[in-house]
């Protein structure tokens, strides 16, 4: 009896226990920096933060569903490469295993063609499958819970209008326990808000604007705000940056030093627009499709939103990125660092053509390494990721992409020329070896 | 047009084995007047090669093109030579597609390749122009009215040595017009040479390094348009549906092609071509190939080796052979390679209701013609190939698919068309050198081989692209120099099996079947050499004795290479040597490996013995860029098959050698009054296994595969 | 878009939408072969010109960035001293093969030449390492780039 007593005190105390750590691991929601006070959507007076820009007011659902689409990038996720888009099959390396995205073209079988409204919205804003089981939160539901409905129905209409593609994604390769789905319901009930988005009062319309449009819709947060132990994001580092997918997404808390604090409007606006800012480089990998297929496609007011509600995000300092980017580099290969004499050898092969030996590109801007966060990360994750897959840009007209080198150059080679890179044109040299290089093919989406 | 194909010729083995004896096609070029290509009105036009105008400017007709080779200006040297012509004053004319005159002897078709230019039309062109020669004599001693024997040429001039009367072959065109070609004409003795044997400038070289010089991509038309194309990336495949919507406006697009498997943009220029290719919406039908992946294909082949195959050749008693001392087994593997000519695959073809014609630059004139004519639905001579200099040929331009497909394009374009393939499209729809696997079982007595039993598997490329030379199962290419190793080896046992790999269509590839074969061999009797426990040169020198020009050029090139020096540690040397294309070249690599298994190429020197060298100089050149060649594909060459497509498309992942990497390179020349060799591919051969053997002795590694695995030589790997 | 732009010391007027690689430009448009395609990305040399001096691949180069710069090509740099001797040494050390890669190669030199006059080997490295050469003909341009240097014949 004592014995069954003081053992369920032993079960109380660790209830009381785990619900501290999961509230102390959950943490704030992604707009509690704000701190104004929220209200319904219907409640709000200012101008409506949701739904599609003026110009679009009038449109048919269909039209804005394809702009709304456009912005919450539903297309870069749920195509493959080189396959039809919308259908999925794009697999994502998890350090548990693969997931594969789902095709969301109106298929009957393979596709989504059976959903109803009601299943729709339960995928999209609860991580809830039409059959009941949970998504995993590699689907930015999480995000997507803000979106509101007529929002949300508008995306199904545009993808209802997509000609059906059969095709079935793989099945999903996780281990025990990340294969069982019914514990995503849990992390579910922590993690996601599961609620829509409520303008902050205290903000002005295109503050709530470029809140609705980053947090709903562009999901910003999900690569750019740091994850904590259950895999979620930690908004107490709100935007101060993360790995995902191998690739670095950079600090975008507004710290004046490693942030965008020191952006300029027009660098914003450049870079969200076109993917490239004068001497901030250009966005590549992962970023480069979300301006490709998102963000280049959203209206001038609508960036505008973006920069203003960024700029609001609390600073929060990368320690490992230095103070200053490097300047440029010198002119004549003999002068700079010397020491990686593999990866000189492998840059004035395959790389000089277009970046120079100063980084200043004779070609294109966009070529430009001066001046990037990429090539002044002393852990070269950008540089060696964009080496071993190149980045294939769309947007400007004129865009340059870059081809990989990852199938014919080693692991060593590319790890001496990604620490050649950031030697000579970075601040701080990475010491990148093979066995990372190794491990970052791993993880890259395909 | 006869051919004889001597089965024998090939099992008798020796120097002069594969293609050069395989055929024997009498050349009617070399000695009867013909219908000359160009126009002869007032000119002395004895037969195919050799045209003199009154002025004295003498024409010479390249029945073989030019792609680097140098073959322009050996071909001048030889025939300027027999013709005593004055060197400075001769030009060079492409030949135009005609079989009966221009075959390659070799062949019996009108082709460049196997390294056969100078070997196989050494004999026509030499009597070409003695013939030319002694019909101009003939017209000075008519007009002198004395004795020909009385009468010497050199310099393009006929003298009597008597009175010291000159007169210039132009001056005697006419006459000698009018000359019965003679029945047996003497061609010079080697020592009368006065071209041959010197490294002369080369004739196609100075319009190279300004920007002047043409090549089939360069032809340029009034009112052409430009069209670049997409084949199905499944090997086989077919078109489904194009959506040309995005296509149709991009400014510059002028027309969508569609055929059953081939989709091309035509347009004001590539630029506009090629974004409209990347606008347009194309559904493949895959067909059967989309499942075909490396691994199968490597599953097949190593499944086909195991069956018996054809004997290509056999001498002594291989079961007994085997069985006497210790025996030793290995595989050898090769995969596909690409040709990646520098120039992209190119044809401009202007189509109209009743003719076609064409430029471009091939290394089979006449076939191109013909299936040209097949594919515009016209008869063979309405249609003109315009051939060009070859921006880099190695085997890919003796397939005629990129005028076929520019043909076909251009049957619905108004006016004429250039057709660029992108350097993408040019990798994924290579027609790629085969993969093969190689066994070898070999047995070691009083530190020799005394058996050797070599099994090649591989595709029959001859047997598709010259069916007459694919003779009771054995392709004479896929066994060259395994059939002819050089070695002294009592029991000797050669078998090919064929095996085409599904999907994937295979062709001749610089350095053609010699390329696995010395490969295997070379590396097998280095590691054959090592549990002998003797030195890999010695090894081989011990079984070269009735082969005197093997082993001085094994001799010479252990001692230019310093042969045996103490080398710092993982830098090794490596021997090859090869008996291919009836040289005999001994190559000696020096390579370094560092801790984590990346190479250093340190050196490479070649001893080559090709008999008569008609310009050493070319020679030389051409070792040079054969062993870079064939470097590049050592250390990095492979076309691998996914989902049945190519994975590789461009430089970025299929990757060449560079000037930084090129090791210092010495190339000798051993001087020979033997018949002389090919030299185009020789190199290309070389590189690999003495590249290997270095591996081999930097690392203790034998690496059996290419291209090298680099990650298998880091410091603390076992191969 | 109609564009003007000096080509070898001409001005030379076409229309050419801006985002069109001056290769094509120079090649399909104005009809000057002398610079060639090989690979479109910038990875093999072929297409090299020069913009003010530097050496350029201009498979990946932007017409429209190019007003008011002036641009070199095989055809014209055996008017400047550095391609003269560049072109002059080729010929003299019989470097060329195939000669596809060849006008890049010498534009790279030229260009290599005139800002590195005595340039030792990683001089040579660092500015040749971008032109391929299937043919193999490395160790000759090596050679030839060093013998330019020197004005010293062979
Ligand atoms: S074509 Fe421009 S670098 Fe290859
Ligand atoms: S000479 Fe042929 S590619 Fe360089």
């Amino acid at each position: 009896m004592r014995m069954l007593r003081i053992l369920a005190g032993l079960a109380v105390i660790a209830l009381i226990a785990a619900g501290i750590a999961v509230w102390i691991i959950r943490g704030p929601g992604p707009l509690a920096f704000a701190g104004g006070p929220m209200v319904a959507l219907a409640d709000f007076r200012g101008a409506n933060p949701t739904g599609v820009p003026a110009s679009l007011a009038k449109a048919s659902a269909v039209e804005r569903g394809e702009y709304l689409a456009a912005a919450a990038d539903c297309m870069v996720c749920h195509t493959k490469p080189g396959e039809k888009e919308y259908a999925g099959g794009l697999g994502f390396k998890l350090p548990f295993g693969t997931l594969y995205s789902t095709n969301i073209t109106p298929d009957k079988e393979t596709g989504i063609g059976n959903y109803s409204d009601q299943d729709f919205l339960n995928a999209v804003q609860h991580g809830r499958r039409r059959d009941g089981a949970m998504l995993y939160p590699a689907m930015p539901y999480t995000s997507y819970t803000y979106l509101t409905d007529e929002d949300t129905l508008a995306i199904k209409a545009y993808l209802f209008s997509l000609p059906p593609v059969r095709a079935s994604a793989p099945e999903n390769t996780l281990g025990f326990p990340f294969n069982q789905r019914w514990a995503m319901w849990f992390w579910s009930t922590v993690f996601s808000p599961n609620t829509r988005y409520m303008p902050d009062t205290s903000k002005s319309p295109e503050w709530n604007r470029g809140a609705y449009l980053v947090e709903a819709l562009a999901h910003c947060g999900e690569c750019h705000t740091p994850r904590n132990i259950a895999f979620a994001l930690d908004n107490r580092k709100k935007f101060a940056g993360a790995i995902t997918a191998g690739w670095r997404a950079f600090n975008i808390s507004s710290d004046k030093a490693t942030g965008l604090g020191g952006w300029s409007d027009d660098d914003l606006i450049s870079y969200l627009s076109i993917g490239h800012a004068k001497d901030r480089g250009t966005a590549s990998g992962p970023m480069g499709e979300a301006v490709d297929h998102s963000l280049s496609k959203l209206a001038p007011e609508d960036i505008k939103a973006i920069v203003v509600f960024l700029r609001s995000v609390p600073a929060v300092a990368s320690p490992d990125l230095p103070a200053t980017t490097a300047p440029a580099a010198p002119a004549s290969h003999r002068e700079g660092p010397t020491a990686d004499a593999r990866g000189k050898i492998v840059f004035q092969q395959a790389c000089v053509s277009c970046h120079g030996w100063s980084g200043a590109s004779l070609v294109s801007s966009m070529a430009t390494l001066t001046g990037s966060w990429a090539v002044n990360d002393p852990g070269a994750t950008n540089v060696a990721q964009i080496v071993i897959s190149g980045t294939k840009r769309h947007v400007p007209e004129d865009a340059l992409s870059m081809p990989a080198f990852g199938a014919s150059y080693s692991d060593e080679e590319i790890a001496a020329v990604a620490n050649y890179v950031t030697a000579r044109f970075g601040s701080k040299g990475s010491k990148l070896t093979a066995r990372d290089i190794a491990e970052l093919r791993k993880q890259t989406a395909q | 047009m006869t051919i004889d194909i001597s089965r024998r010729a090939v099992l008798t083995g020796g120097l002069a084995t594969g293609f050069l004896l395989a055929f024997h096609m009498p050349l009617r070029a070399g000695n009867e007047p013909v219908q000359p290509p160009d126009v002869t009105e007032g000119k002395f036009a004895p037969n195919a090669f050799i045209r003199i105008d009154p002025a004295g400017n003498t024409i010479l007709i390249m029945p073989q093109v030019e792609m680097g080779q140098g073959i322009y200006t050996s071909i001048a040297m030889i025939l300027a030579e027999e013709l005593d012509a004055d060197f400075s004053r001769v030009s060079l004319l492409a030949a135009p597609a005609n079989e009966k005159l221009y075959a390659n002897p070799d062949f019996g078709v009108q082709a460049t390749g196997g390294s056969t230019s100078v070997r196989a039309f050494w004999k026509p062109l030499r009597t070409a122009g003695a013939s030319a020669r002694a019909m101009l004599v003939q017209a000075a001693a008519e007009q002198w009215q004395v004795e020909p024997a009385s009468c010497t040429a050199s310099n393009g001039e006929v003298m009597h040595q008597g009175s010291g009367r000159k007169l210039s072959y132009g001056a005697l065109a006419l006459a000698a017009s009018s000359q019965t070609p003679p029945k047996d004409v003497a061609v010079k003795d080697p020592k009368d040479f006065v071209l041959i044997g010197k490294s002369l400038k080369r004739l196609d070289t100075p319009e190279k390094v300004n920007g002047k010089a043409v090549y089939g991509i360069d032809a340029m038309l009034p009112g052409m348009k430009f069209a670049t194309l997409a084949q199905c990336p499944v090997f086989g495949g077919k078109v489904g549906r194009v959506d040309d919507s995005a296509a149709k406006k991009i400014p510059g697009v002028r027309q969508i092609v569609v055929l059953d498997d081939t989709v091309a943009v035509v347009g004001d220029h590539m630029w506009a071509a090629k974004k409209g290719l990347e606008a347009l919406k194309i559904d493949w039908n895959e067909g059967p190939n989309a499942k075909i992946g490396s691994a199968e294909i490597w599953a097949d082949l190593r499944a086909a080796i195991e069956k018996d195959g054809v004997v290509a050749k056999s001498e002594g008693d291989i079961a007994k052979g085997l069985a006497t001392g210790d025996k030793f087994e290995a595989s050898f593997e090769l995969p596909f390679l690409a040709h990646a000519t520098m120039e992209p695959l190119s044809a401009t073809v202007h189509v109209k209701p009743d003719s076609c014609e064409i430029w471009t630059g091939t290394q089979i004139m006449a076939r191109v013609q013909s299936e040209a004519a097949k594919a515009a639905g016209l008869p063979v001579e309405k249609v003109v190939v315009n051939n060009h200099l070859l921006g880099g040929g190695f085997g890919r331009k003796l397939e005629p698919d990129m005028v076929v497909a520019a043909v076909r394009i251009a049957k619905q374009v108004d006016g004429p068309v250039k057709v660029v393939w992108t350097r993408e499209e040019d990798i994924q729809h290579d027609i790629y050198r085969p993969v093969y696997r190689d066994t070898i079982a070999a047995s070691l007595s009083g530190g020799k081989v005394v058996g050797w039993k070599y099994k090649i598997a591989g595709a029959a490329i001859l047997a598709r692209w010259l069916p007459p030379a694919f003779q009771k199962g054995i392709d004479i290419d896929a066994v060259d120099s395994a059939v002819d190793a050089p070695y002294d080896i009592p029991n000797f046992h050669v078998e090919y099996v064929r095996a085409e790999p599904p999907a994937v269509p295979t062709g001749f590839w610089r350095g053609v079947g010699p390329n696995n074969n010395v490969f295997a061999t070379e590396c097998f009797m280095d590691e054959l050499a090592r549990k002998a426990g003797k030195d890999p040169v010695e090894f081989r020198r011990s079984m070269l004795a009735t082969k005197p020009r093997f082993l001085s050029v094994l001799n010479l090139a252990a001692e230019k290479a310093n042969w045996g020096q103490k080398l710092p540690p993982r830098v090794g040397q490596g021997v090859c040597l090869q008996p291919s294309f009836a040289s005999c070249i001994a190559t000696v690599v020096e390579a370094e490996v560092d801790e984590h298994g990346e190479i250093k190429l340190r050196r490479a020197v070649s001893v080559v013995d090709t008999g008569i060298a008609v310009n050493p100089d070319t020679i030389m050149a051409q070792i040079e860029g054969g062993l870079i060649f064939g470097f590049t594909a050592a250390l990095y060459g492979e076309i691998t098959i996914d989902k049945g497509r190519v994975r590789q498309s461009n430089f970025n992942d299929y990757r060449m050698l560079r000037i930084d990497q090129a090791p210092k390179i010495e190339v000798h020349v051993v001087k020979s009054g033997e018949a002389p060799g090919g030299i185009g591919e020789a190199g290309v051969t070389a590189s690999a296994p003495a590249l290997r053997n270095a591996i081999y002795s930097a690392t203790g590694v034998a690496l059996r595969r290419l291209p090298i695995d680099r990650s298998l030589l880091a410091v603390g790997r076992k191969a | 878009m109609a564009t003007t732009l000096t080509i070898n010391g001409e001005a030379k007027s076409f229309d050419a939408p801006a985002d069109m690689p001056l290769l094509w430009v120079l090649r399909d448009v104005l009809g000057m072969t002398g610079t060639k395609f090989g690979c479109g990305i910038a990875q093999c040399g072929a297409c090299t010109v020069h913009i003010d001096g530097q050496p350029v691949r201009s498979c990946v180069l932007p017409v429209g960035s190019l007003s008011g710069r002036s641009v070199t090509t095989i055809e014209g740099i055996g008017a400047t001293p550095a391609g003269a001797k560049v072109q002059k040494a080729w010929l003299d050390l019989e470097v060329i093969q195939c000669g596809y890669c060849q006008s890049g190669q010498v534009m790279s030199a030229a260009a290599l030449l005139a800002a590195t006059p005595n340039p030792d080997d990683s001089d040579i490295d660092a500015a040749m390492s971008g032109n391929i050469c299937r043919c193999g003909t490395y160790v000759r341009i090596r050679a030839a780039i060093k013998q330019a240097a020197s004005g010293r014949q062979s």
